[in-house]
């Protein structure tokens, strides 16, 4: 199936978990925050949320900037 | 009565120095600067992963959340939907409850839209956040935020990046009677004395990014703050001599050949 992480299309298996996506990645998900489709998820669900075809995923974490670094 | 601890929604904070992490060559000198500059407070924005570039490291993995407050503000955010969906991801990190509230209303001078700041306000509070807000230098938009919950108060002195330092003391001033809760003087801090001066006027505290970032040499600049931030606040608690017209004479006129 088909899903968007971060606005880039991506394959992915049925069935396939966030916790699964992350560990695919390769991204401690202990530092971020994961958005599906606009719902902000709980940690504890990451092992349990199931991804569906055209699913919208957002892993977010935090980087160095405040507001000024937009105007560069 | 200033207690000498910095202290916000029973908080304690050692340094009475904030400072931002953008603009810095690389996360190790963002980790020089912060450290030159004795800060436990930093503020990072809330950004998508980069998932294409896995060498890219992480922020934290230089800023141990152990040792600093994280602190994450919703830079970038227009609009109040904006603003509390990046406060609900920065929340959802497990990284910190604490969120820096920026709603921007124009491009060109960051300033803040107030209004839709203290929309946004009401509803993260409402939903357990700790809430800072960065402001303007307007008293009555200060109340308002505490009088919706914000523990502490971010009224900026100038543009962020600007330089400019305090641009309205008078209102700085206003704020600091007018309002019950900590106010940390945050964006358009240019160098050293622009701080000390905050901080004589009683601020709580000061955060700063450009300055530091900026300075032709940022870590040496770091130091600076830090002593800027700690002359400022003592000379205000030592209370400081009127402003005066004419001279007063320090010697006595007895014993005068």
């Amino acid at each position: 199936m088909q899903i968007l992480v971060n606005g880039e299309r991506r394959d992915a298996t049925l069935g396939t978990t966030v916790g699964d996506l992350l560990r695919e990645l390769e991204i401690r998900s202990d530092r971020v925050a994961v958005e599906v489709n606009l719902e902000v998820l709980d940690r504890q669900e990451f092992a349990r949320r199931g991804l569906r075809e055209g699913d919208r995923i957002e892993i977010i974490s935090f980087i160095g900037g405040g507001s000024e670094e937009l105007i560069q | 009565m200033q207690d000498e601890r910095l202290i916000i929604a029973g908080r304690e904070f050692k340094s009475r120095l904030w400072v931002g992490t953008g603009k810095y060559k690389d996360f190790v000198e963002t980790k020089k600067a912060i450290d030159a500059a004795g800060a436990d407070v930093v503020t990072v924005a809330v950004r998508r992963v980069n998932i294409t570039d896995r060498s890219k490291e992480n922020l934290l993995d230089y800023l141990d959340p152990k040792k600093y407050t994280i602190l994450p503000n919703t830079a970038g955010c227009y609009t109040v939907d904006d603003a509390v969906r990046y406060a609900r991801l920065a929340r959802a990190s497990g990284v910190s409850d604490l969120v820096k509230l920026e709603v921007i209303g124009d491009e060109r001078t960051l300033f803040p839209d107030t209004a839709g700041l203290i929309e946004a306000a009401k509803i993260l509070i409402k939903e357990g956040f700790i809430v800072l807000p960065y402001t303007n230098d307007d008293p009555v938009v200060a109340k308002k935020l505490v009088d919706v919950g914000c523990p502490a108060v971010m009224p900026l002195a100038a543009p962020i990046g600007s330089g400019l330092g305090i641009r309205n003391p008078y209102n700085l001033k206003i704020i600091l009677e007018m309002v019950n809760v900590p106010v940390i003087v945050d964006a358009g801090v240019g160098t050293a004395s622009d701080a000390a001066l905050a901080m004589e006027y009683g601020a709580d505290a000061v955060l700063m990014n450009t300055a530091i970032a900026g300075a032709r040499d940022p870590i040496a600049m770091a130091e600076a703050m830090r002593y800027a931030v700690e002359a400022g606040r003592l000379a205000f608690k030592a209370g400081r001599i009127p402003r005066k017209l004419y001279a007063t004479a320090s010697s006595p006129i007895e014993g005068i050949l």
